[in-house]
């Protein structure tokens, strides 16, 4: 009677605590499991984010690689959404991962991959897929030459790691150029050296805001003048504390930034945005602009923006008539040491979002596949200064035969552009990224806010000193909530991962009481047997 | 005595519309230490300004890092002001009309060309005034144009020309886009082309004016209305689009 109560005990306090656990894991989806075949009888349609840098060409690449794909995979529909901006991304797949509607495939950056991590297996790692012998890269069942994990940059899968599994493969790398007014550089009396440094650039900067009795800038004969403009302040802030081996922050998400060194760095940047001789993007306008347009001597943005550099870029926003004729100098962004040069690697990853059909995730992991084809990263790299992220397309015979034919015309073969390119191809070794950990993309917000802040202050003729940066990293503190990040990545074994969640808490106790309740159980048995044996 | 009544009311009508007419005047004078619209026009970039004005449309508002912020165009009788990425919440923004009157202060900024203030703040006040749109065809393509930025105007009587896609209009502007995207198109007058823009922040897909332009054709003649925004150079946000 007595073990039938204990039996009816237990059995109640394990469905107890599986219902807990159920509630608990009922939030999440559950983790990605590889199929043991494909089913091509069945029609799977996936849905890809991609962003496009507003070029009609890179719209018509996706087109055509899904064309194609579908060709090879019938069964497997790709909808295309189109982005001009990875914010915008972002934020449209956080909305999404609380509604349940994620896209399949999606472009992505690995700092925003560990914000979407945050939910119970939202993104999948792609470490089995990629080993699969059958499905995986290079696997025997995959209809097209997809491409060996080994044949992928490794720097650049390895940007794609996060807490040691692999949740996006790189879909194209660029890094950040600046581009020279070169002849406006030498009218002020100076050669553009192989190797910018920042004492050059802020410098000719100074000298190029000298006007004339009329209010004239004596370099361009124009009252517009801003000599150096950067596109992405983030990415200032992060590579002048990278040259400087400043801190930025650790690989287990300790903030670093808000320190010494950050603030020399924004004081400098003041004093020429008080002088004008520098700006930005968000206050500005693009740096393209001012550059064809002879109001910019040194124009710091994207390799991925090259065809908009220049007095012949076949892209432009401005009109003809205000566009002047200078050469075009490509450069490395500015170095404080010329024999250490660094660069940040930057570009599109493809990242995969879990359904509950393991299916659909690998027709999803098919597609992400193709886009490392051949036809495909080399069509897309010459739209832009990109480089392909696979050594296979990298050898291939036209894509050197491409490099080759810099400057033939001003179209896909636009010298600046494909010097652009170079620029990354030829220093693959010096780039670098940043850790990547939840929060890590709030931090590069609030490093680029940071330059944002002090050029507009000091435009609008407000101290910047110690008291205006000591209240500017509170406020970064709170905005972009940095004292709460928490890593993904690297090694967080000695990392207080807060107080455990309250159905894990109730099934900790409820193991406790039904072992002690079978201890108790058991010892009472042996007792009794004792007495039992010694009556 | 029934002549003196009529008198009477006649004359209490005239002081009470007399009375009304002084108080819209109110609304229209510059509360203390706000600038008129000369003052702004001839403050310089970056300095800080105060502007009373009218909302004439508002081109959405949304969350940056947990602070709302509303991008809007205002208007007072004697010009046009832009408020870019003011600071907003959605309960403050769900109260402006066309018409409302607020009270701004921010920083005279500009980006491409186009004049705005930049990081305003301001609050609603008592006070209501929409803005006829200006006709401003006789004057595309000359300097004074740029006097008219931010208004609200009207385009009469102009060509609709082939996108650069052979058709009437693109999505996005270099036609890399699909529905739902900034609808451009093209339209011409005395043999000068313009490209104008359906703006979909301000006029998205399920709009008359996103609709209109979808449905027109090279070689249309139609008269548009919209607001006079600046992207290196005239760039139209058009918000009515009539095809005669």
């Amino acid at each position: 009677m007595r073990k039938k109560t204990l039996i009816w005990i237990m059995t109640i306090v394990s469905l107890f605590s599986a219902l807990l656990t159920g509630c608990h894991g009922r939030k999440g989806m559950e983790p990605f499991t590889m199929p043991e075949a494909f089913d091509e009888n069945v029609d799977y349609n996936i849905t890809f984010w991609a962003k496009n840098d507003t070029n009609k060409t890179q719209t018509d690449i996706y087109k055509q690689a899904i064309t194609d794909f579908n060709k090879l995979y019938p069964n497997i529909h790709v909808d295309l959404r189109l982005y001009t901006d990875y914010g915008k991304i972002y934020n449209d797949v956080i909305t999404n991962i609380s509604t349940g509607t994620t896209p399949n495939v999606c472009i992505t950056y690995p700092d925003h991959i560990a914000t979407y991590m945050t939910g119970d297996n939202t993104v999948v790692p792609l470490d089995d897929l990629i080993a699969d012998p059958e499905y995986g890269m290079g696997g025997s069942l995959v209809r097209f030459d997809s491409v060996r994990e080994d044949e992928i940059v490794p720097q650049f899968l390895n940007e794609c790691k996060i807490g040691g599994s692999i949740y996006a493969l790189p879909y194209m790398r660029s890094t950040e150029a600046c581009y020279v007014n070169q002849t406006y550089v030498e009218r002020l009396g100076y050669e553009v050296p192989d190797v910018l440094t920042w004492d050059f650039v802020w410098e000719v900067s100074e000298k190029a805001m000298e006007t004339d009795a009329d209010g004239n800038y004596k370099v361009n004969g124009q009252k517009v003048m801003i000599p150096f403009i950067y596109k992405s302040t983030d990415n200032m802030m992060i590579q002048m504390l990278h040259e400087l081996d400043a801190p930025y922050s650790t690989p287990e998400g300790e903030i670093g930034i808000f320190n010494d060194t950050t603030k020399s760095l924004l004081f400098t940047v003041a004093s020429h945005a008080e002088t004008g001789a520098f700006s930005t993007f968000k206050i500005s306008s693009y740096p393209g602009n001012f550059l064809n347009a002879g109001q910019c001597l040194f124009a710091i943005d994207s390799t991925a923006g090259a065809t908009w550099m220049g007095s012949h870029a076949p892209l432009s926003d401005i009109h003809e008539s205000k566009k002047v004729e200078f050469e075009t100098a490509v450069r490395p962004i500015p170095q404080f040491d010329t024999q250490n040069i660094s660069m940040i690697s930057q570009g599109p990853s493809i990242c995969i979002f879990n359904k509950p059909d393991n299916e659909e995730v690998l027709a999803s992991w098919l597609f992400a596949q193709y886009m490392l084809s051949n036809d495909v990263q080399i069509a897309y790299a010459k739209t832009e200064g990109y480089t392909p992220v696979t050594i296979r397309a990298r050898e291939e015979e036209s894509y050197i035969d491409y490099l080759s034919r810099a400057g033939q015309d001003n179209k896909e073969h636009y010298d600046v552009k494909i010097a652009a390119t170079k620029l990354l191809l030829e220093n693959s070794d010096k780039t670098f990224v940043t850790p990547v950990f939840n929060g890590s993309a709030s931090l590069r917000d609030a490093s680029g806010q940071m330059i944002e802040e002090v050029t507009k202050a000091r435009r609008r003729k407000i101290t910047v000193d110690d008291a205006f940066i000591d209240k500017l990293y509170d406020n970064m503190r709170s905005l972009y909530r940095l004292d709460s990040a928490s890593a993904v990545g690297g090694d967080d074994s000695d990392r207080d991962l807060g107080p455990l969640p309250a159905a894990t808490r109730n099934l900790i106790v409820i193991l406790i009481v039904v072992w002690a309740v079978i201890a108790v159980y058991v010892s009472v048995e042996k007792i009794k047997e004792r007495k039992r044996k010694n009556a | 005595m029934k002549k003196k009544i009529i008198a009477l009311l006649v004359m209490t009508m005239t002081a009470a519309t007399l009375m009304t007419g002084c108080g819209k005047g109110d609304t229209d004078k510059k509360s203390e230490g706000v600038m008129t619209y000369e003052e702004y026009a001839k403050a310089p970039l970056d300095s800080e300004v105060t502007i009373e004005a009218y909302v004439q449309a508002k081109q959405g508002w949304w969350e940056n890092e947990g602070v709302g912020v509303a991008t809007i165009y205002t208007q007072d009788k004697e010009g046009a002001y832009f408020l870019y990425n003011a600071q907003c919440s959605e309960e403050q923004y769900n109260k402006l009309a066309q018409g409302t009157k607020i009270k701004a202060t921010g920083y005279k900024s500009e980006w491409s060309g186009e004049v705005e203030i930049a990081d305003a703040t301001f609050e609603i006040e008592d006070g209501s005034y929409i803005a006829p749109a200006k006709d401003v065809t006789s004057i595309l393509g000359s300097d004074s144009i740029i006097d008219e930025q931010n208004k609200f105007v009207a385009f009469k009587g102009m060509k609709v020309e082939d996108a650069g896609n052979g058709k009437a209009f693109m999505y996005k502007y270099d036609d890399s886009g699909s529905q739902g995207d900034d609808l451009y198109f093209k339209v011409s007058l005395n043999g000068a082309s313009y490209t104008f823009t359906v703006e979909s922040y301000l006029t998205g897909a399920d709009t008359e004016v996103y609709k209109t332009v979808e449905a027109l054709n090279i070689g249309d003649t139609v008269d548009m209305e919209g607001f006079l925004y600046w992207y290196e150079g005239i760039n139209p946000h058009i918000t009515k689009v009539t095809v005669k």
